[in-house]
């Protein structure tokens, strides 16, 4: 049995080491644990982002804006081109030095806008490619999928485009962040203006996507329309990608109503819309009313496959390119002058959620997930386009202003094909997170699983 | 009753559809013995075809205009169009009428796809096993399509149909039953298209000489090439003519459904059940279950159905399969002796 044996130098040295231990700054500490702690913490010069986008199936140009919007945020996080909406934004903690001090890189993969293939894609930029954040994604299914392989292996999700109440409802995660808007707020913002527009007294009949999204937005259009005193018809549910929807546009003829709620995204949007108007839906009079369409949720994209069937149609955006604000104007500038086009509203909330986590990384003073968590959650800001934004801390959904859009009858170009009717303030689409139920789990720290 | 009629005439329009994609593939697997996955392919081409001559009629000369600047600060792009500028007045009716014109153009441009399709790759697998042949033209499926979607991206362009069609037909004033059925002109233009297509290519079958020595090589090759017939000319011509087929149904259809490089995919394999229904070989067949396959999936997607039957719209044309080939192994018309060695 040893005995342990304290002599007058003995304990010196250990007093001076305990004391230097003890006077080092807790970001050098915290750093230095988190280098074991956090998944895929950078140890050289670069820091690697993942952007993980839908490169091909239906949602691929969208995919390609998302990249092109991703692009220009690395290369203004790294001090190049004219900065974007980096001098706009509130938060002032990022310098365009890189994040940290270090120089931003990405890989990026290709989501097939398919969750098993987003869900790989996903696994290999954090195991193979040691990216320490993903963001991108076309669709609720992706983003839910995506999520929760962040969650188990530690990595943020900054998630695109995604609008089912899932993402940051039943289907919440810590690791996952959502800066678009949901089918909720849709709903709450379009109800009151389809009131006022169309008459209190109306038959809805819903054609709905049969997915996570489509069920969403439906439960969210009919609770809004209803609130109005519209009387919901039918509601019947579509397969994803069916292409030809005659056959379930041509009962809506003879049931009765006189409004057809499209709960159609994408490609699906195009063709029952474009399908709706050659029935002759928009010249029929019904009740002894004009016969409506309305697509909650608007893309400027799918507008351009619709073409002239989008005229008149209302619906919901997160954000337009021809918003009067700084942020919006920095953007578009930047935007512009890289790719000719004025960007999307996917491309505007991919470029967010990148300088927002970014951003976090800075205030937070480390990499460290757990860390770069709590810096997100209820954080406020402004100048990125939106408007005054809160992250809340409860869901980690982002609340700001909500946009009422129209197509426009008249318009310049592809690039001008809807027209903000209204801006319905984010108070006023705020929701009390207990009622998509959910629970956000853990913020412990993952080595990637 | 208005509610059943509309779903029929849906039925017989989508059912065009696959009737033509069908009886291309059918040409092809009695002719050459392939199993052509790339067939939607063509089909997907095809409303290429339209998307692209609607392209080149609506090309615009841009000039740079100082005075006004875009959102991003460079000059403002002004735009006029070429050919209203060349022809004026000429030049808008041809854009109006861009998608049925386009069948002219698609025509020749098909028939050259076919071919060199056949010549270049498919008949070097003609003794190949059907696996192999599956799977060549499957990745040639893919390789189309990737290239359909670098140049025209992967969103859906829309097609109109000319003004003049563009609305909708009174159905029920022809059947004295009011405006009850209103229906798009330019899907019944389109039923009655493939009807004269259908009618085009077993009218060419039947009473050319050309045709009767395609008939008769899909009975015997081996004889007819006895009797110093190049047979295998011949089933490159039909190969061209079914890829003909396929794309003037692919052109026909943009102003139904805005055509995107997928398009082909989502019908190859309707096509090919149609195929199987109607009996391998069979184009009678094909036609018949074409039709038959495009108002069972309507019927199937009405309300009424699908609360007694939940998700039946989505699985009918695999049930409807799955009981004729129990009861009718062949199909509806299959010929015995095709695919079963």
């Amino acid at each position: 049995m040893s005995k342990l044996i304290i002599n007058r130098r003995g304990l010196l040295k250990a007093g001076a080491v305990g004391g230097l231990a003890l006077s080092t700054p807790m970001h050098f500490m915290r750093g230095a644990y988190a280098a074991d702690a956090s998944c895929n913490m950078p140890t050289g010069a670069n820091v690697v982002f993942g952007f993980n986008i839908p490169l091909s199936g239906p949602y691929a140009d969208e995919g390609a804006d998302e990249l092109k919007a991703y692009q220009l945020a690395v290369k203004h996080l790294n001090g190049e081109g004219d900065g974007g909406m980096l001098p706009t934004f509130s938060s002032k903690a990022l310098k365009g030095n890189g994040v940290l001090g270090k120089k931003v890189t990405f890989v990026s993969g290709d989501t097939q806008t398919k969750a098993d293939a987003a869900r790989d894609s996903a696994k290999r930029m954090i195991e193979k490619e040691k990216a320490i954040m993903i963001t991108g994604g076309s669709s609720s299914a992706e983003a839910i999928a995506v999520q929760s392989l962040c969650q188990d292996m530690g990595v943020i999700f900054m998630s695109c485009l995604t609008h089912s109440n899932d993402t940051t409802g039943k289907d919440k995660k810590r690791y996952g962040f959502r800066h678009f808007f949901n089918a909720y707020m849709s709903g709450v913002a379009l109800g009151p203006v389809l009131g006022e527009v169309y008459g209190k007294d109306r038959k809805a009949y819903h054609l709905t996507a049969d997915y996570t999204w489509g069920w969403t937005q439906e439960e969210s259009m009919k609770k809004s329309t209803e609130a109005q005193g519209w009387k919901t018809v039918n509601a019947v549910r579509t397969p994803l990608g069916a292409g030809d929807f005659s056959q379930y546009l041509t009962p809506v003829l003879s049931s009765g109503a006189d409004v057809l709620i499209l709960n159609h995204y994408g490609k699906d949007m195009v063709n029952s819309l474009t399908q709706a108007v050659q029935f002759g839906m928009r010249a029929k009079q019904v009740n002894g009313k004009n016969f409506e369409i309305v697509v909650p949720l608007f893309s400027e994209l799918m507008a351009q496959g619709a073409g002239d069937a989008i005229k008149g149609i209302y619906g919901t955006a997160n954000w337009d390119w021809k918003l009067d604000n700084d942020g919006t104007k920095a953007f578009v500038k930047s935007f512009g002058k890289e790719y000719g086009v004025p960007p999307s509203q996917a491309a505007q909330t991919a470029y967010a959620q990148a300088i927002l986590y970014a951003d976090a990384c800075e205030r937070a003073g480390t990499f460290f997930a757990p860390a770069v968590i709590k810096a997100l959650e209820g954080f406020e800001f402004d100048g990125l386009g939106n408007g005054k934004t809160l992250y809340r801390d409860s869901d980690h959904q982002c609340f700001k202003d909500v946009l009422v859009v129209q197509g426009k009858e008249k318009p310049k170009d592809k690039y001008d094909l809807l027209e903000v009717k209204k801006i319905v303030a984010a108070k006023d689409v705020t929701y009390d997170p207990a009622i998509f139920g959910g629970d956000l789990g853990p913020a412990d720290a993952k080595t990637c699983g | 009753m208005d509610a059943i009629i509309l779903q029929i005439l849906n039925g017989l329009d989508k059912g065009g559809a696959y009737a033509l994609i069908a009886l291309g593939l059918t040409l092809v697997f009695g002719t050459l013995g392939v199993v052509n996955f790339a067939h939607g392919a063509l089909f997907m081409l095809g409303a290429f075809c339209a998307v692209t001559f609607n392209k080149l009629l609506t090309l615009e000369k841009v000039t740079l205009d100082p005075t006004q600047l875009t959102p991003w600060g460079t000059a403002a792009e002004i735009k006029t169009s070429l050919v209203e500028a060349w022809l004026g007045e000429y030049g808008k009716v041809l854009v109006n009428y861009s998608v049925p014109v386009s069948i002219i153009v698609a025509i020749p441009v098909m028939l050259i796809i076919g071919i060199v399709m056949e010549r270049g790759l498919i008949r070097h697998f003609y003794k190949r096993p059907h696996a192999d042949q599956i799977l060549v033209t499957f990745g040639l499926a893919i390789v189309l399509q990737e290239i359909i979607k670098h140049f025209y991206g992967a969103n859906p362009i829309p097609q109109a149909a000319p003004a003049a069609f563009a609305g909708t037909a009174q159905v029920g004033m022809l059947l004295g039953m009011g405006d009850a059925i209103p229906y798009p002109w330019w899907r019944l233009i389109y039923l009655f298209f493939s009807l004269g297509i259908i009618g085009i290519v077993f009218a060419f079958l039947q009473f050319t000489t050309y045709g009767m020595v395609v008939r008769a090589g899909m009975r015997d090759r081996e004889t007819v090439g006895l009797l110093g017939i190049d047979i295998e000319r011949r089933f490159t011509v039909v190969f061209g003519i079914a890829a003909v087929v396929a794309g003037l149904a692919g052109v026909m259809y943009t102003p139904i459904l805005p055509p995107d490089y997928h398009m082909g995919m989502d019908f190859l394999v309707l096509s090919f059940v149609v195929v199987v229904v109607g009996g391998m070989g069979s184009l009678g067949g094909a036609v018949a279950a074409g039709f038959l396959l495009g108002i069972l999936q309507s019927f199937a997607s009405m309300n009424e159905i699908k609360s007694i039957i939940p998700g039946i719209d989505q699985i009918i044309i695999y049930l409807v399969a799955v009981v004729i080939l129990l009861t009718m192994p062949r199909g509806l018309m299959g010929r015995k002796g095709v695919m079963e060695d």
